[in-house]
């Protein structure tokens, strides 16, 4: 559908003092044959008035708008059934290039033709709807104070909620707590946890299903309709189905477990040394503190902090509230016992915030000794008494200690699984015996061992081709863009929360679970309007896969970094669109190019990259196409503009959703079309991953290795592709990337399909 | 769902604000995000990078201003205040004033205009180390990407020069702020935080020594966008420091001064050595610090630095900073607590770690909501149809500002639900 296109050129902000605005429209007139080409004085409100004043008049349906960056465009301006496309002259072109130089106009031509010839083919995108109603039901796994304030929260809104505890008790950790840290000011007392009311609340509300004793033995579908089978714990084998139902979006709430001590403490080896949460069931069950070997009341105890975690060789971690818990407990046994003592001994005391009051009222104990100190032995005498001794405490000294007991303060772990090992680990283990070579078998047994450790570790029961749960990062903590986009997990629809996505103390995990229970909320509210979750929230396009025509290869299956798509015996693809972020990345692995959006396609961006016109080789006028991401690279772009940076005139830009999109196909119209280079600009990847659709940019990175491969099998140099990785704040360096890339090129010379 | 719900408001437009805002909008809610200054982003935007990831705020940004302009649900008033709210939950009404831009928007307006003028305003958001002219764009990515008049400030010959540079409609001498009167069924208190005026710590030569600068200073030393252009150099001779100190809980966890600990400063420094180790390969950093308190996965980032060998991390409270007259060197004396002895040590430049003050709330409300000794909204106790979030409650770094915006949305979602 071509429909009716009105294209509009800016003159205003310099454009068209640099530019010959004449030879522009004629590209759009003689070239084009679009004979609806108007100038505009700027990009301002009063034009985007007008410009809607002719879309009703004229009844156009394509707008293209040659002018100031789309980024200053918003969705409001122009009726929602009309297409809109922006090319940014203004900055990309104007603000960066000297005026009136014929490579300047060449690069404003280009960019015109390269957006007339995508807006010819763009389609208005529908919402996607699913044939079957949406369930707006919450499934919340886990019933300690995460789950519980998750399913409260959602449930107090109206919507239904399903929850699943695996123990035969709800409450989690929270529930085997004598007491809470204070969490309101002066923060000087202990509180009551609260559970049991919480607990009650839980149990008796209407919206809200529990099952104890539970687990789901499968979760199969996606967002808006996940159909989720629980089986009792208890039974075994465990084949007896307790319930089945549909929900809409699931909520992880699995809590932590304590960890083990570090190995150079004695747990486990002498008697009285016990970890925290020991000393709270110790609290909770007897309301006073006496010792494990021989029942004696307790009248003093050491506290090691960093006991289970934050020791370099140990872990990378800190547990957040260790040093919280050593406080309270050092407030039990100090409660009405006026002639105990507690020793502290810690690296770093850590109690962020208002929680410092809190120290400072436990320092001003005279019967709490808080130091800094190092453990350097741990004995036991024949009187039973532990013997502490620690060095570098303050100043300098090294000291001993003689108590009852011995408190590590062990941290937590997350109770996690990772889905993409698990499913790696359940591939290499098939490998094993029916992988095709000797090589590979033995391959595969090594990466059996390697991951032995995931073995049984499922927690949900994903029915996901790449895996049963959450993939994790590191630590094991299942979250992704944990600083600005906390709830962002790699499964739509499914957000983990509470100390199983990182620790955290009792009012931080009640806030996150409140957050949670939204973000569970919103993404059914979302799918049911068809539109995509976050990050490109409120995209209503969707991939379409003309299967007929697919290979089976599974590179989508594999690479989606969301787990969209899962696979039938023969390997097709089956799509679950209610899992999918738009990124596009299925179509950029699709070597048969059968996966297209409405607005994004194959075909649209190599329409693009055709239209540009390239100088015959002895003009001297090389030409290079750059993908960037249209999150980072290509504002940054803009920001380069705003700068009045120069860059190079030969370099012909085109945004892509996510440079994980990127389809080979385009690298090699580029080079038939005549291009002599291409840059990909994707974001950082690896460990500390900034890419937004996980792995985008390093797919890119691989598949651009498979280019250069078969550039050299063209006779043709391999650094004519080339991948930088860039922040958005970084734009100073796009200037030089370009201008290297160039002076590479003149280096090796054009290339010698150029006009064939 | 609720059809017919009431707006929301938002007071507070940094990524506390804009997380609330576009949650609950995407939700299906109508929002309306108020904010003083006269771009969104609010603190963060002033940041170079957030810790531990490296990664510049301005990509998350980019994200929400997308998810803000794509949904029609969310208004959005920049240079704008609440004056006063009145009602009850569920039935608000509250006036937004909002100041004068002075530009129209009628015309295209860009830097070729500003730089004729001459009149000059401190760069506020380069925390006063430079100037902008009177007609600004507050920084690269500010959203809305309009220019602002500093009116005041503006000379009568600029005045006239600009009459005669610009069509007549571009700029509006003459305009007037105005107040909205709007109906709300609940409120998003997401005010925010200040860094602690360091003219309050003399005896660590704040606001009197050049080369004495605060944590919020660097970030900007450290910025493209910045006075320097991203070089941290000293103030007294724009040389490169080759010895920097860094002072932890400057004024913080001190009684005299702040007396809880703002959770952010010690991953703050950290970041900031790894700035500088990104410009100075061999520069000396050392960091005095009462506790290293770099909580959950930033741990990491702690353990990484200690590989450095030119970076040293003593345990002591940085006394005293006087300044060499002559080269504007520093001389701090501290006492090491695990040595016991007493330091006296020469450094290039010293960067205090200052903590966050609450910008607090300066309008009426209907209803009593509690602040603490220090100025924060007490959280838990929060009114019902009123909720605070982010550094407005306590301080907090910007993964636990964002979830517990997205909580708050929640909140008040069930509160325009309440009673149908």
């Amino acid at each position: 559908m071509e429909g009716k296109i009105g294209v509009y050129i800016c003159t205003g902000y310099g454009i068209a003092e640099a530019l010959d605005i004449d030879a522009m429209c004629k590209v759009v007139t003689d070239e084009f044959k679009i004979s609806y080409c108007k100038t505009v004085e700027s990009c301002e409100q009063p034009v985007i008035a007008s410009i809607n004043e002719d879309i009703k008049r004229d009844g156009l349906t394509k707008l293209l708008i040659a002018g100031v960056s789309p980024r200053r465009f918003s969705v409001d301006m122009f009726p929602d059934d009309v297409i809109i496309e922006i090319v940014a002259i203004r900055e990309h072109v104007v603000w960066c290039q000297p005026p009136n130089e014929e490579d300047t106009q060449m690069l404003a031509e280009d960019y015109l033709r390269m957006y007339l010839a995508k807006i010819k083919k763009v389609e208005l995108s529908e919402p996607f709807q699913l044939e079957e109603p949406i369930n707006k039901d919450i499934l919340v796994v886990g019933g300690g104070i995460s789950g519980i304030t998750a399913a409260k929260e959602a449930a107090k809104l109206g919507y239904e909620v399903r929850l699943v505890e695996k123990s035969s008790k709800l409450g989690g950790w929270l529930a085997k707590q004598h007491k809470s840290v204070p969490t309101k000011p002066p923060f000087h007392d202990l509180e009551d946890t609260g559970i049991d009311t919480l607990i009650k609340e839980l149990e008796e509300d209407p919206k809200i299903t529990v099952y104890t004793s539970a687990f789901t033995s499968s979760i199969s579908g996606a967002p808006g309709l996940f159909d989720v089978t629980l089986k009792s714990i208890n039974s075994k084998p465990s084949d007896e189905i307790l319930d089945q139902f549909r929900v809409g979006s699931i909520i992880q709430a699995t809590g932590w477990s304590p960890d083990d001590p570090r190995k150079d403490l004695p747990y486990g080896d002498l008697d009285d040394v016990i970890r925290n949460v020991e000393l709270e069931e110790i609290v909770k069950s007897q309301g006073r503190i006496t010792r494990p070997s021989d029942g004696k009341e307790v009248k003093s105890i050491a506290f090691i902090q960093c006991g289970g975690s934050s020791k370099k060789d140990h872990h990378s971690y800190c547990s957040s509230i260790c040093c919280l818990t050593s406080l309270k407990q050092a407030k039990y046994l100090r409660d009405g016992n006026s002639d105990a003592k507690a020793y502290i001994f810690y690296e770093f005391l850590r109690t962020p915030g208002h929680y410092e009051d809190f120290y400072r009222n436990t320092q001003e104990d005279p019967g709490i000794f808080i130091t800094r100190g190092e453990i350097a032995e741990i004995t036991r005498g024949d009187d039973g008494m532990l013997t502490i001794t620690a060095k570098n405490t303050m100043p300098g000294a090294q000291i001993q200690v003689k108590v009852d007991l011995v408190v590590l303060a062990a941290g937590m772990k997350p109770n996690a699984a990772d889905g993409e090992a698990i499913r790696a680990y359940e591939d290499a283990k098939l490998k094993v015996t029916e992988g095709e070579s000797e090589t590979q078998r033995q391959r595969a047994a090594e990466t059996v061992e390697e991951l032995k450790q995931h073995e049984n570790t499922e927690i949900l029961n994903l029915e996901y081709r790449q895996g049963p749960d959450l993939p994790a990062l590191q630590n094991g903590f299942p979250d992704s863009h944990f600083i600005c986009f906390p709830y962002e997990s790699r499964r739509t629809g499914i957000y983990p929360t509470g100390s199983v996505r990182q620790p955290m103390d009792g009012v931080g995990a009640r806030e996150d679970a409140t957050g949670a229970a939204l973000k569970a909320i919103q993404c059914m509210e979302m799918t049911s309007r068809g539109e995509a979750v976050h990050p490109r929230a409120g995209d209503k396009s969707y991939p379409d896969f003309f299967l007929q025509r697919c290979t089976q290869c599974k590179r989508c299956t594999e690479e989606c970094p969301f787990g969209v798509l899962n696979e039938d015996e023969k390997g097709t693809p089956q799509v679950w669109a209610t899992r999918c972020r738009r990124c596009g990345v299925c179509m950029g692995a699709c070597p048969e190019r059968i996966v297209s959006f409405k607005d994004y396609s194959v075909d649209i961006i190599s329409s693009m990259v055709k239209a540009v016109e390239v100088p015959e080789e002895y003009d001297e006028k090389p030409r290079i196409l750059a993908f960037l991401c249209e999150n980072d690279a290509f504002p940054a772009m803009d920001i380069v503009g705003q700068h009045r940076l120069k860059v190079n005139p030969f370099v012909r830009i085109i945004p892509v959703r996510c440079l994980g999109s990127m389809n080979v196909a385009w690298i090699t119209d580029a080079i038939s079309t005549g291009f002599d280079g291409v840059i990909l600009i994707g974001c950082k990847y690896g460990d500390d991953y900034q890419c937004h659709f996980i792995k985008g940019s390093e797919l890119a990175d691989y598949r651009g290795e498979n280019i250069r491969e078969k550039l050299e099998q063209m006779q043709m140099e391999n650094e004519r592709v080339e991948m930088h990785q860039l922040q958005i704040s970084e734009y100073e360096r796009i200037p030089e990337i370009f201008e290297k890339f160039a002076e590479l090129i003149e280096e090796i010379g054009m290339n010698p399909f150029k006009g064939m | 769902m609720n059809a017919n719900a009431k707006s929301i408001l938002i007071i507070g437009g940094g990524i506390a604000g804009i997380t609330a805002a576009v949650d609950a909008a995407e939700v299906g809610y109508q929002v309306i995000l108020v904010e003083k200054e006269a771009y969104l982003g609010g603190r963060v935007m002033q940041m170079h990078r957030y810790f531990p990831k490296m990664c510049p705020p301005t990509c998350g940004f980019e994200i929400n201003v997308r998810r803000i302009k794509q949904n029609p649900r969310i208004t959005v008033h920049t240079l704008a205040s609440v004056e006063e709210i009145s009602g009850e939950p569920g039935n608000f009404k509250a006036k937004v004033k909002i100041d004068p831009r002075y530009v129209t928007g009628v015309h295209a307006i860009d830097d070729s205009i500003a730089e004729q003028l001459q009149s000059e305003r401190p760069n506020d958001f380069n925390y006063a180390m430079e100037n902008t002219k009177a007609l600004y764009l507050p920084h690269d990515m500010a959203y809305p990407p309009m220019y602002v008049l500093d009116r005041e400030i503006l000379s009568d010959t600029d005045v006239e020069r600009l009459k005669h540079i610009c069509p007549a409609d571009t700029i509006d001498m003459e305009m007037m702020a105005k107040t909205l009167e709007i109906e709300v069924g609940s409120v998003i208190i997401a005010t925010g935080w200040k860094p602690y005026d360091t003219t309050n710590l003399d005896s660590l030569g704040g606001g009197q020594f050049q080369n004495v600068i605060s944590n919020v200073m660097l970030e900007r030393l450290i910025a493209p966008g910045g006075p320097t252009q991203g070089k941290i150099v000293r103030s007294s001779d724009d040389q490169k420091p080759g010895n920097i100190a860094f002072v932890q809980c400057a004024g913080s966890r001190d009684e005299n001064h702040l007396a809880y600990c703002s959770a952010v400063c010690c991953m703050a420094s950290l970041k900031h050595v790894r700035y500088i180790r990104e410009q100075y390969e061999s520069a000396k950093i050392t960091v005095f610090y009462i506790d290293i308190r770099t909580i959950g996965r930033e741990e990491k980032f702690y353990y990484d630095l200690l590989e450095d060998e030119n970076v040293s991390f003593i345990k002591g409270k940085v006394a005293k900073i006087n300044e060499d007259a002559s080269t504007k060197n520093l001389i701090l004396d501290v006492e090491d607590t695990v040595s016991g002895e007493t330091l006296h040590q020469n450094f290039d430049m010293v960067v205090l770690a200052t903590g966050m003050v609450p910008n607090g709330i300066d309008f009426e409300l209907p209803i009593d909501l509690p602040v603490d000794d220090y100025g924060f909204l007490i959280g838990e106790a929060s009114a019902e149809g009123i909720y605070s979030v982010g550094c407005a409650k306590r301080p907090c770094d910007v993964s636990r500002s964002t979830k517990d915006s997205t909580a708050a949305a929640l909140k008040a979602i069930q509160q325009l639900n309440r009673g149908d």
